[in-house]
């Protein structure tokens, strides 16, 4: 299946359930996520979510809309693949018994992954790159049978100097009670 | 130092709370004693639903929060339909629930539901408070929440341990949400483009919205559909908006609008649409709507702007100053370019509400037709009275045919289209305006589904009538299925005499009355608004294979307008085969 993807950084105020607001709304307004990494910030207030959304059905705008709607969104950028460096990081348990482990061995070396833990049938590869970079040293890892494996998802960030920062917002005055 | 409960007590004193309506129960016990000393009224409700919905109609009328309060677990529960209700008619409530104590959250404790995640996808927002000090700040931040930007439900849920713990009650000064900023001045720019599409328009229509309700605009509405001379329609959230005795009102559009304002709409070349959302209601089938018109949209949620409907100029802000903005800027400009000559497009439109209006036939030896008693409701009020409906045919009929001239006093169940909204509903708009009256137009179906607050009106001295059009049927359903599927009436039949809701009312402390002859009516509606110390229910014993038209098929184009066989002349696009399937 192909299909289109737009990347997402979403600043959101760490406190609990935050994520579970984030996930059922894009659940419920009919939005797919293909991966959500979430992480604290510079600021530990602050939570970094980078959300990849398959953008075939609705247009992004009505994503960031309806993200811009919950109170504890703070700041959206989406994040061109041109103008971000993205990142992603797999450990992939490869079967290589002692007759196929130098082939593995080769293949981790060219693509500059690491080897973290080594086993007499298999060994654990820690791969990080852009997501394309991983998705194709899982291709040719896959013949030599690939156990299980885990992947972060996406995580993301604007070049060049700007940052997507949450701000200082002048707090409302209460209202007048009556 | 002070408890928990003595805070929040104190804190929905501080914003402004006047009443709650609600039930005690195990988690929210600590809550209610403080209620004892407090100058906040509380209303005793029958079932919590009936207390969410009697928040919602104080709301409505009053334009302030509505509060209502229940216990954990069921009591928080029974909430979800009004918190979905007012989520869907963005209605400001703030619903505070009592929670199991902190250290058995998750333990499937007595009473337990996670009642945050519950009502996650139906509220605007929601507060599980697990810090007592935080109390105050919730609360100030709930109430700000709920009325501000586009107003909605907010969820307070706080553990009993927390309501018992000690804390020092102190209102806060400001409040600090930095995800949470409502855009309400319009951008000059677009204002200006919308003016410029204004001049330019020869077919114009002001789609008037809810939101014009919400910004308490009616005033300033009645300025720009005058200075742009542009026939107005009101969608059934926006009832009273704009009065329906005024000569450039055409009435509610959609699925059973007037032929007028669903044509305008499909021949207009520009929609001004302020507060509203292209409802599928009223849009019928998208493709087809109103297929020459440009569009402005003025919305304070910038998430409805193209949601269903591109727009050619959109306009984030809030109602108000939207209209006062775009009103400034329509003068300024006619007052260089000239004044647009639209007085062809008002005689096409004068013609289609002179030619086509809500027709119905009543015989005098024949069974009462349910429009008829809306009728004589609508003579004998005189526009001066809050009109609250259920969902379905009456409710149709109630905003066909009752003058909604005055603003902020229609009120009904949009977007979720809640049967039994009427009856707690009312009792709600009666304890906000207790100096106007209040009549509830309901159905047989729908009143039986929240009855029993009636005990709750005629022990709180809330006085309002409820007319049942008692058609003896789930009276909407029954349309579909004669019309969509063959007259294979399925599970639609609820017996006219049972119960006897005469005597359902007498036994609830209330006046019992009841019609079955159309010449009874008048004398039977005299009668009830003779009734001024108690609820008055009456039992009209109405038609019941009187169908609600006009009627736009769901899914079809709004040109595919059923007139019905009262109408005069069917015109050339209701050509249509009455029983055609959808």
């Amino acid at each position: 299946m192909n299909t289109t993807t737009q990347t997402l950084s979403v600043l959101v105020e760490n406190k609990p359930g935050v994520l579970a607001r984030i996930s059922g709304l894009f659940a419920r307004r009919g939005f797919n996520i293909d991966s959500l990494a979430v992480g604290e910030t510079e600021d530990p207030a602050v939570s970094r979510m980078t959300i990849v959304v398959s953008v075939d059905n609705k247009p992004l705008e009505h994503v960031t809309k309806q993200l811009h709607k919950l109170i504890n969104v703070l700041r959206i950028a989406e994040l061109p693949h041109d103008a971000s460096v993205e990142r992603e990081l797999a450990l992939i348990k490869v079967g290589a018994g002692a007759g196929r482990r130098a082939e593995v061995l080769e293949m981790v070396e060219i693509f500059r992954a690491k080897v973290i833990d080594v086993d007499p049938e298999s060994i654990v590869v820690e791969a990080t790159g852009t997501p394309e970079k991983v998705e194709a040293l899982l291709q040719l890892l896959n013949p030599f049978g690939i156990i299980e494996m885990a992947r972060t998802g996406r995580v993301a960030l604007g070049r060049g100097a700007r940052g997507l920062r949450a701000g200082v917002l002048r707090p409302v005055p209460v209202f007048e009670a009556s | 130092m002070t408890t928990g409960a003595q805070s929040l007590v104190r804190s929905l004193e501080s914003a402004g709370c006047e009443v709650i309506f609600g039930i005690p129960g195990g988690a929210i016990l600590p809550a209610y004693d403080p209620l004892l000393e407090s100058s906040i009224r509380h209303i005793l409700m029958r079932h919590e639903q009936g207390a969410g919905h009697a928040a919602e109609g104080y709301a409505h009328v009053t334009g302030k929060v509505g509060v209502c309060m229940a216990t954990s677990g069921p009591g928080a529960t029974n909430l979800v339909t009004p918190l979905a209700d007012a989520f869907m008619d963005s209605v400001p409530v703030v619903a505070v629930t009592g929670q199991v104590p902190r250290a058995v959250i998750g333990n499937d404790a007595f009473q337990e539901a996670d009642i945050c995640g519950i009502t996650l996808p139906i509220t605007k927002h929601n507060y599980k408070v697990m810090d007592v000090d935080e109390i105050p700040e919730v609360i100030a931040e709930a109430f700000h929440i709920a009325s501000s930007g586009r107003p909605g439900p907010v969820l307070v849920d706080i553990p009993k341990d927390v309501l018992q713990a000690q804390t020092v009650f102190e209102w806060p000064q400001s409040i600090n949400l930095p995800g949470y900023r409502p855009i309400a001045q319009p951008n000059g720019r677009q204002i200006r483009s919308a003016a410029q599409l204004i001049n330019e328009s020869r077919r114009p229509i002001l789609y008037v919205g809810g939101g014009v309700l919400k910004a308490r605009a009616a005033k300033e509405l009645m300025h720009l559909a005058e200075a742009i001379g542009a026939p107005v329609v009101t969608t059934l959230m926006a009832r009273g908006a704009f009065p329906d005795n005024h000569p450039l009102c055409l009435g509610m559009p959609g699925m059973h609008g007037s032929y007028a304002a669903v044509t305008a709409m499909q021949r207009s070349d520009l929609l001004i649409n302020i507060g509203a959302r292209f409802d599928d209601r009223v849009t019928g089938n998208l493709q087809g709507f109103a297929p020459e018109a440009k569009i402005i949209h003025a919305d304070i949620d910038p998430a409805e702007i193209g949601k269903n409907r591109a727009a050619d100029v959109p306009i984030v802000g809030d109602a108000r100053s939207v209209i006062v903005e775009l009103t400034r800027a329509v003068v300024e400009k006619m007052s260089v370019d000239g004044r647009p000559d639209l007085n062809a497009w008002h005689e096409l439109v004068s013609s289609w509400s002179r030619d086509y209006p809500i027709a119905y036939k009543q015989e005098d030896d024949g069974p009462i037709k349910p429009q008829f008693v809306v009728d004589v409701f609508d003579q004998a009020l005189q526009g001066e009275a809050v009109v609250v409906t259920g969902v379905g045919q009456h409710q149709m009929w109630a905003s066909q045919i009752m003058s909604c001239n005055r603003p902020y006093s229609w009120v009904t169940s949009g977007g979720l289209g809640t049967m039994g909204f009427a009856v707690p509903a009312a009792l709600g708009a009666k304890v906000g305006r207790p100096d106007d009256r209040v009549v509830a137009i309901d159905g047989d179906g729908c009143f039986q589904m929240t009855a029993q607050e009636l005990a709750t009106a005629t022990l709180n001295h809330t006085p309002f009538i409820v007319a049942i059009l008692n058609n003896a049927h789930l009276g909407m359903v029954r349309q579909w299925q004669e019309l969509f599927y063959d007259e294979r009436y399925s599970e639609v039949h609820l017996p006219q005499d049972v119960p006897d809701y005469a005597m359902l009312a007498e036994a609830y402390g209330a006046v019992g009355l009841r019609a079955t002859r159309p010449e009874e009516v008048e004398t039977i509606v005299d009668k009830a608004l003779g009734v001024d110390d108690r609820p008055c229910v009456i039992d009209f014993r109405v038609d019941s294979t009187e169908m609600c038209f006009p009627m736009i098929p769901a899914g079809a184009s709004n040109d595919e307008i059923i007139l019905g066989p009262s109408s005069p002349d069917e015109p050339a696009a209701a050509e249509a085969d009455i029983r055609r399937t959808a």
